[in-house]
């Protein structure tokens, strides 16, 4: 027994154990701080009529961000049915059919398209829909958003679905399933809750995204009634009035990043209540 | 695909079987004197007459990626016998038997060659689809695989629902059916709406026997599918089997010498990817012809 040595060790474990420990606290710091923060300054402007109405003109006090709220979600919608299929199938062929020369480069483009810049997106889209339909709609922002949302789902849609033992895969086809009714019904019926997930995921995720909006949804300070028409998002409210020269625009932005930051939250809440409970219910 | 071509196709295969229900009574196996080993074009085959044979195998050779797992095998399987084939790890066993429902397509570096024949029809032909050639051999998996997202009798009936079956009546009556052959019956009738997981292992791998009978497959291929199981659970699939083989022909892989001995009829014994001996199973363990199949069937190797 070597006892100075045997301390020695201890102590160097100890500091390794005080250093990560002060890392992994500091990834949760910046959580509480955007919420402290947050809460103090936007709190006081949530009011049941920061969610019915529409935003006052300048100099008059109160107003709200419905239409930017309603707006979030018109948007989210859009970019759901936009990027999911494409996502999924895409999932789906990585993951069973594709070769893995040609998988390579898919997951090698998907990676770097997950990696361009968004406002970068938003530029694309302008110059293929906006310019071309004569003005900012959201249906153009809602397809920028379904974009992003593409290689995010796709990755994870082939991740779950890799997940799933191969022996039903097996099962399934020693019954006489045919292939694509096997992955339908079988396979990705099993991995269904983690391609939810990744959907919710990737639906927070464009979210909050403010930069490919402002060159394709644009804003509006007014309810929209079509697609055609510019339409507002609470990222795109909150920049608005964030820039603004107005305190009472500031309160409203920090309350309308508020609101986000708590969908967000609460997407990502619903995820954990989606994953918890492992075992499957029968409907 | 119209749901009406698809509704046909079990009362086909019931046809089918029951024709080859006439072609005559079960092997007599326990003739053991008589038998002349008799090795015709190097194709291993007990010489009990008569033989309704159910598969042919002529030179099956498997390979994945160069590598020959399995080497220039010729075997007969009987119909409505039990076959067992055995062997040490790794001796070709579940190839042989992935091979006989072409299972292998699965994984792209595999490459199968020779003939395998089932009542006669090229399996493998080329305008032999490999989806038809799985719901007529059917397979038992080492690990149960019940599908986790469906109830009990969702399990059984999935086949027949995903090849387009809709009819209710017939749903249940299979249901009813396969479960009663299963001998699962009893056990789950009152909870066949519970989830397949909430099953106990035995009663998970029953379960998925009558999955695959639910199909009415002519011949089962069963990859060591006791060796997870507790010996009760054992015992009951079996019984189970020597049960099944009034009306399937069963091809079973297993580790367990005492388990083929019991119930099987005939006996393959693989070594190194070369099928060694075949013949009925007294034959294989009471007086073996080669020296190999003694020192492995009384446990000196493997």
């Amino acid at each position: 027994m070597t006892a100075p040595n045997h301390r020695w060790r201890k102590f160097k474990n100890a500091v390794i154990q005080t250093l990560t420990f002060a890392c992994a606290i500091l990834v949760v710091a910046p959580l509480v701080l955007v919420f402290y923060h947050l809460i103090s300054q936007g709190f006081s402007s949530i009011n049941w009529a920061f969610f019915t109405q529409l935003p006052k003109p300048v100099g008059e006090v109160g107003g709200g961000m419905a239409n930017a709220i309603v707006g979030t979600f018109v948007l989210l919608g859009q970019a759901a049915v936009f990027g999911v299929p494409v996502g999924v199938l895409g999932g789906v062929f990585l993951s069973e059919y594709g070769s893995s020369r040609l998988n390579w480069w898919i997951r090698f483009t998907a990676d770097v398209i997950n990696g361009v810049p968004s406002i970068t997106w938003g530029m694309v889209v302008y110059a293929l829909m906006v310019v071309p339909m004569r003005g900012f709609s959201a249906l153009a922002g809602g397809i920028v958003l379904g974009m992003m949302m593409i290689p995010l789902v796709m990755r994870t849609t082939e991740e779950v679905l890799q997940l799933v033992p191969h022996g039903y895969r097996e099962a399934a086809l020693a019954l006489g399933i045919n292939k694509w009714r096997a992955i339908v019904q079988i396979v990705v019926r099993t991995a269904l809750k983690g391609i939810v997930t990744g959907v919710l995921l990737a639906l927070a995720r464009v979210a909050g995204e403010t930069a490919p909006l402002l060159f394709t949804a644009f804003g509006n300070h007014f309810w929209t009634h079509k697609l055609t028409d510019p339409i507002s998002a609470l990222p795109l409210q909150i920049f608005n009035y964030a820039i603004s020269p107005y305190d009472d625009w500031h309160r409203q932005a920090w309350a309308g990043a508020l609101v986000l930051l708590v969908l967000v939250l609460a997407i990502n809440i619903g995820v954990r209540f989606l994953t918890r409970d492992r075992f499957q219910k029968q409907s | 695909m119209t749901p009406g071509e698809n509704k046909t196709v079990p009362e086909t295969r019931q046809e089918s079987r029951a024709k080859s229900r006439e072609l005559g009574p079960s092997v007599p196996h326990s003739t053991l004197d008589s038998l002349a080993r008799q090795s015709e074009a190097g194709t291993a085959r007990p010489s009990t007459v008569p033989t309704a044979l159910a598969l042919t195998v002529r030179n099956l050779s498997v390979s994945f990626g160069g590598n020959q797992v399995l080497k220039h095998t010729s075997l007969d399987i009987a119909a409505r016998a039990v076959t067992a084939i055995i062997g040490p790890s790794g001796c070709g066993k579940s190839t042989f038997l992935r091979a006989l429902n072409r299972m292998h397509e699965l994984t792209p570096e595999a490459r199968v060659e020779g003939e395998i024949r089932l009542f006669g029809e090229d399996i493998y032909a080329r305008n032999v689809e490999p989806v038809v050639v799985r719901r007529r051999i059917g397979m038992v998996f080492q690990k149960s695989n019940p599908f986790p997202t469906m109830s009990i009798v969702e399990n059984v009936t999935v086949g027949l629902r995903l090849n387009g079956v809709r009819n209710r009546r017939l749903l249940a009556e299979r249901t009813e059916q396969s479960l009663r052959m299963a001998a699962l019956w009893d056990e789950v009738k009152d909870r066949l709406h519970a989830p397949a997981v909430s099953l106990s292992g035995g009663q998970q791998q029953r379960l998925c026997i009558a999955r695959a009978l639910a199909v009415q497959p002519e011949v089962l291929l069963m990859d060591e599918p006791a060796s997870a199981l507790d010996p009760l659970a054992t015992a009951k699939i079996e019984d189970l089997i020597v049960e099944l083989k009034k009306d399937y022909t069963i091809v079973i892989v297993t580790h367990n010498m005492q388990q083929a001995a019991r119930m099987s009829d005939f006996t393959a014994f693989f070594y190194l990817g070369e099928l060694v001996e075949f013949d009925t199973t007294t034959k294989i363990f009471t007086s073996p012809a080669k020296k190999q199949t003694e020192d492995y069937v009384t446990g000196r190797f493997g």
